[in-house]
């Protein structure tokens, strides 16, 4: 218990919260009826989800021809959504296991939102996956079942085998992370419980946790361990899903740097997602003295420095296409930037590369405002880089004569839309059932990082219990 | 299972501070009181020291329940790949393992994952029909209680009451289960 802390730093919680404060102020949007803005948010997000669910039946009943794919583009809109929603997912998961080993304490506020939106962006990730078979019955032909083909496995030397594998590990141990945070929470939402029948369904998922010592300490143990694994985990994923670009031999997808390239790309979108949700939260649920300032501005450093590995690979790429003197590797950069695609190109760009580094400005960094739209501005990027990456490569590779275009239908769109239906009625309904933010995490960080009023965190006066040495010493 | 889970008669301390709780378990102990268990609505670092609770073994078990995890990947590639049906794709060996430490790695960490969530539960006695025993609904919000089983105490119930005042409990309840 290091409870003496810097003065020079600042606090984390704002506004002098006790114990009690804590477990009130975040408890208290479970358990109060919806508001007017959830319900109109929520049916909202549901029609969405309707019509876009609506499309992707008739994708599926019709066949992939609603879709402006063609033989020479065979992934477009599709492979663009399934990247740039596992790219989204991959905040959460970083803020709660590497921000957990590196012993960050502002994640402790944000970490249970963006592990939630990890989990409801791979699932939406995973819809594209699913979508693009065309038959999404057989896509049990993705695993390595017995079958009645007699000796046919899945081809393990395959890149989308391998993603197979990344992506439903990654899901699942995100889930059990997510999950096993959530469990002293729903313990704590349990103890409060006035009516009998949430009692009995936030007991039940709370698994019968009693907060004792013996379970505290295999807790944090266990947390420990589950951070340890899900950091390689967190990298490998979009390592394995830029695999399935840089094992081919498509110019412009064929190299080597595109793991870590991915990796950052993956951190840079996931946290202006994590900033867009999280700035929406804390004003609806007024938890501004839990997510303060420093939190937004600690993200916004991870994405100036995310964007800016994203730059510079965006740049040696460019270089790297010259340099090596192979001439199709040459065109496709050259087609990216001033071929018909120019537009998504200079896009991705400008949203990537040039607006991002505002953030080298504190009053910026710090702006609600400029971040909310900054954020926005990234996701939009990164979802061209996306495009950029899949559709120029392939419309034009080595044979002239297969040159084409890709035109996106009303289903591309609508499919895609459908995405956004699915992931906010998600979240919508994890915001409202279950606590936003880590009430058992933040009530440890509260000693040494919350702003110092003349109460201690127990809500007892200063002064007293001078019966106790220990408690004197370590909290004044 | 037995040790968290207890039954009969409890003096329970209730504290407000995290410190004053964990500076109170010596306090008690060196009184010569047996302590049952302390509940906490967050995790107090050194407390299961300060209880003399063994070192978890969690990390044992999900080192092997990794382990098995790679034994799973290596036989499932190493089976489908060169011994059922062997194939050579992109010009690669019918067995290349580093082309499955992909699968290899996932599948690693998936079952430790897993089997390290599974046992932390069964260790725990927890589940979704385990009714917990709270000695008090408080401190799974702000308070601290720590648990005395009078039965394995030879000392009085109004003198270990004296102690928990001492040490800094606000108040000492009596909890029958």
């Amino acid at each position: 218990m290091s409870h003496v802390t810097a003065a020079v730093r600042t606090p984390l919680v704002t506004g002098g919260k006790t114990y009690a404060d804590v477990t009130e102020d975040i408890s208290k949007q479970v358990e109060g009826n919806p508001t007017r803005e959830w319900t109109i948010a929520f049916t909202i997000a549901v029609i969405v989800l309707i019509y876009g669910a609506a499309c992707v039946f008739w994708t599926w009943w019709e066949g992939l021809g609603v879709w402006g794919l063609n033989k020479t583009v065979g992934w477009a809109w599709d492979i663009t959504n399934f990247v740039w929603w596992v790219g989204i997912g991959h905040a959460g998961t970083l803020i709660s296991a590497i921000l957990l080993l590196f012993r960050q304490k502002w994640r402790t506020a944000v970490n249970r939102a963006a592990e939630a939106m990890t989990i409801f962006a791979v699932l939406c990730a995973a819809s594209f996956i699913l979508m693009h078979m065309g038959r999404p019955w057989m896509a049990l032909w993705a695993l390595p079942l017995p079958n009645t083909f007699g000796s046919l496995w899945v081809n393990f030397k395959s890149p989308l085998v391998w993603d197979v594998f990344a992506i439903s590990t990654y899901f699942t141990v995100s889930l059990v992370f997510w999950y096993m945070g959530l469990i002293p929470d729903l313990a704590t939402i349990r103890d409060r419980a006035k009516s009998k029948v949430s009692r009995y369904i936030y007991g039940a998922f709370s698994l019968g946790w009693n907060g004792s010592a013996k379970t505290w300490a295999r807790y944090e143990y266990m947390s420990l361990i589950l951070a340890g694994l899900s950091t390689p985990l967190v990298l490998s994923v979009h390592t394995i899903v830029s695999m399935d670009f840089a094992t081919s031999v498509i110019p412009g997808w064929h190299t080597t740097i595109f793991p870590p390239y991915f990796v950052a790309g993956a951190i840079f979108s996931g946290f202006a997602m994590v900033q867009n949700l999280v700035l929406i939260i804390r004003v609806v649920y007024k938890l501004e003295d839990y997510i303060t300032i420093e939190h937004i501005e600690s993200m916004n450093k991870v994405i100036t420095l995310t964007g800016s590995i994203v730059g510079v690979a965006y740049l040696t790429e460019f270089f790297i296409a010259w340099y090596s003197g192979v001439e199709f590797e040459s065109y496709a950069f050259i087609n990216r930037a001033t071929g018909p695609y120019w537009w998504a190109y200079w896009a991705m760009m400008t949203c990537n590369v040039i607006t991002p580094q505002l953030f080298w400005s504190r009053a910026i960094r710090r702006s609600i405002v400029w971040t909310f739209v900054l954020s926005v501005v990234v996701n939009i990027g990164m979802w061209f880089e996306r495009f950029v990456i899949i559709v120029t490569s392939l419309h034009r590779d080595y044979l002239p004569s297969s040159w084409a275009m890709f035109h996106p239908t009303l289903f591309d769109i609508s499919d895609y839309i459908f995405s956004f239906g699915f992931f906010f009625t998600l979240f919508l309904l994890f915001s409202k059932f279950l606590p936003v933010v880590n009430m058992a995490e933040v009530k440890t960080i509260i000693k040494s990082s919350s702003e110092k009023l003349p109460i201690s965190v127990s809500g007892v006066a200063k002064g007293e219990r001078v019966a106790n040495p220990t408690f004197n010493k370590d909290v004044e | 299972m037995s040790d968290v889970h207890g039954s009969g008669k409890f003096l329970v301390g209730i504290f407000d501070d995290d410190d004053v709780v964990l500076a109170a378990v010596k306090e008690v102990k060196n009184a010569g009181v047996r302590i049952h268990e302390v509940y906490s609505p967050f995790p107090i670092h050194g407390l299961d020291v300060a209880l003399g609770h063994p070192r978890s073994r969690l990390g044992i078990a999900a080192f092997m329940f990794a382990l098995s995890g790679t034994i799973t990947a290596l036989t499932l590639t190493f089976y489908t790949e060169s011994f059922d049906w062997p194939m050579i794709v992109g010009g690669k060996d019918s067995y290349s393992p580093v082309v499955y430490v992909p699968v290899i790695f996932e599948l690693t960490v998936l079952f430790c994952a897993l089997g390290m969530v599974g046992t932390f539960i069964v260790s725990n006695g927890m589940g979704p029909t385990v009714k917990p025993l709270m000695y008090d609904l408080r401190t799974t919000d702000n308070k601290f209680a720590m648990a005395i089983d009078l039965s394995k105490n030879n000392i009085g119930e109004s003198d270990i009451e004296q102690i928990l005042k001492k040490s800094g409990a606000a108040e000492v309840n009596v909890k029958q289960f």
